[in-house]
């Protein structure tokens, strides 16, 4: 009987992996490749615009501004609703630049406000983007033991 | 021999009440014009999504039993269920009530859970009117078992939409409307399935073994019904579900529908289509009573089908279990147009003299 079942369930699970609609790969790209793009643009332009209005910054104060710019941005846009559409259009496009970020640590805030303020907005804040924290975290240990012994 | 998992009422309870309210998008679909009441924004006045959907079944339970034309105080029992954990929704709304509250979790199957017990007390005499009611929210089921609304996220097309709304029905042993006239008890069925965005194809296998358990018992083929709806089995769902009957040599021809299929239309994005409490309860209060009353429909086979997975269970690996409960209802209406008339318009004097 657990012999037939397990077959059963396998059979039925290839079935339904057979039967599920395929996303479509190429425009799933194109899109995430142009929004990607344009927030790199973006991020470019805003960098060089600090460097001609500040012509005595070094150059990594100027990156350091450009991202809480971008970071800055992406709140707002997650803020007044625009982010996620966004998204759903660009998918990897505009999670994988630091606005995809900002926007996993916003989104759960916004959303777990009425916990208040130490229950929801704090303890909820990194529900999406902590495990990112802790996986480069952990990995720059190891890189940086493995490059101890070098 | 398999256990009977049908019965059969002998006094038919009657469904004297109903009513439906939903939210902005689903007021846009397809069944827009048919419920009772549309609501302008998701948070329906109320400062959170949870207590939203709370006052939808409020609303949604005062509606049924005004359009029953009962008093509160002529209910019994309460039944009552949906999606959040610990049934806040339900459980909150029954404080408003002074009846008694019976508290149901059969996921999106809750529905035709709560009409068959009722149908049961009151068959057996136990209760003379009970209410049955059930709903969800899109805002409070994406937290509880996805992610937050502004993640800037894309859905996987097996993917679908919980619906904003709640349905209510008032059941009696006596009066005039739909009766309901058969429940069949389902089994809960696991075929393996662990994509919990693929709740179609978990919940498919559960309504496939209901509806054979409820052909079986009853002796009936689809043919005896004008209308086989399910609850939200979604696109794929359906189109797995119509397989696996194949398989078991029944074949499903038009009179088959999904009510997750059918609640959006197509440019509203949906992807696989409605699901939650919500899809099989505001249909059925809406569209199905109204085509019932009308004599539109004779008999209508209605199966909500229910994902019985929490995000702890799935995320420890367990797969998705599914379940759904049938219920048959018939309509009162005889070709007769006239009687039909003078009962109604005798039953309309006693309530004045009242």
């Amino acid at each position: 009987m657990q012999v037939d079942e397990k077959k059963r369930n396998e059979a039925y699970n290839r079935y339904v992996k057979a039967k599920i609609p395929k996303t479509k790969p190429w425009p799933s790209l194109f899109n995430s490749f142009l929004v990607g793009g344009i927030i790199c643009c973006l991020g470019q332009g805003i960098n060089d615009l600090i460097l001609i209005w500040f012509p005595n910054m070094s150059e990594q104060t100027a990156w350091a501004y450009t991202l809480i710019t971008l970071i800055f941005i992406a709140a707002f846009l997650t803020g007044i609703g625009i982010y996620d559409k966004i998204g759903k259009f660009a998918g990897g496009g505009s999670i994988v630049p630091i606005t995809g970020f900002s926007n996993s640590i916003t989104s759960p805030a916004i959303e777990f406000k009425h916990e208040g303020i130490i229950y929801g907005i704090c303890v909820k804040m990194f529900t999406i983007a902590g495990p990112v924290i802790v996986c480069g975290v952990v990995s720059s240990i190891i890189v940086g033991i493995i490059y101890l012994f070098i | 021999m398999k256990a009977n998992q049908t019965v059969k009422f002998k006094n038919k309870p009657v469904i004297i009440g109903s009513y439906s309210i939903v939210g902005p998008k689903e007021g846009k679909g397809n069944f827009g014009p048919y419920f009772n009441y549309v609501i302008k924004d998701d948070s329906f006045g109320e400062d959170s999504y949870e207590k939203a959907e709370k006052k939808m079944l409020v609303s949604a339970i005062v509606g049924a039993i005004e359009d029953a034309k009962i008093k509160p105080n002529d209910v019994n029992l309460l039944l009552a269920g949906d999606l959040l954990n610990q049934i806040i929704s339900s459980s909150y709304a029954a404080r408003n009530f002074n009846f008694a509250f019976l508290g149901l979790f059969g996921a999106c199957s809750t529905m035709a859970e709560s009409m068959a017990i009722g149908a049961s007390l009151i068959d057996g005499h136990q209760f003379d009117t009970v209410v049955c009611s059930t709903g969800s929210h899109f805002c409070t089921a994406e937290r509880q078992f996805r992610f937050p609304l502004e993640l800037g996220n894309q859905r996987p097309p097996t993917s679908q939409w919980t619906v904003t709304g709640a349905g209510a029905c008032v059941l009696s042993s006596r009066g005039y409307g739909p009766r309901i006239s058969m429940a069949t008890f389902g089994k809960v069925i696991d075929f393996g399935i662990k994509d919990v965005n693929d709740m179609g194809a978990a919940m498919a296998p559960a309504a496939m073994d209901t509806m054979m358990a409820h052909f079986r018992d009853t002796d009936t083929t689809p043919d005896d019904y004008d209308l086989i709806v399910t609850g939200d089995l979604g696109k794929l769902g359906s189109e797995i579900l119509i397989d696996l009957m194949e398989d078991q040599g029944i074949k499903l021809g038009l009179n088959y529908n999904d009510c997750g299929q059918m609640y959006y239309t197509r440019n509203q994005n949906t992807l696989s289509g409605g699901s939650g409490c919500g899809c099989s309860a505001t249909i059925f209060n809406s569209f199905i009573m109204k085509k019932l009353r009308d004599g539109e429909y004779k008999k209508v086979l209605f199966m909500p089908t229910g994902a019985l997975m929490s995000t702890t269970a799935s995320q420890q690996g367990e797969t998705i279990p599914g379940i759904c409960h049938a219920i048959v209802i018939e309509s009162d209406v005889v070709n007769n147009k006239d009687e039909d008339l003078k009962s109604s318009k005798k039953q309309y004097k006693i309530k004045k003299h009242k």
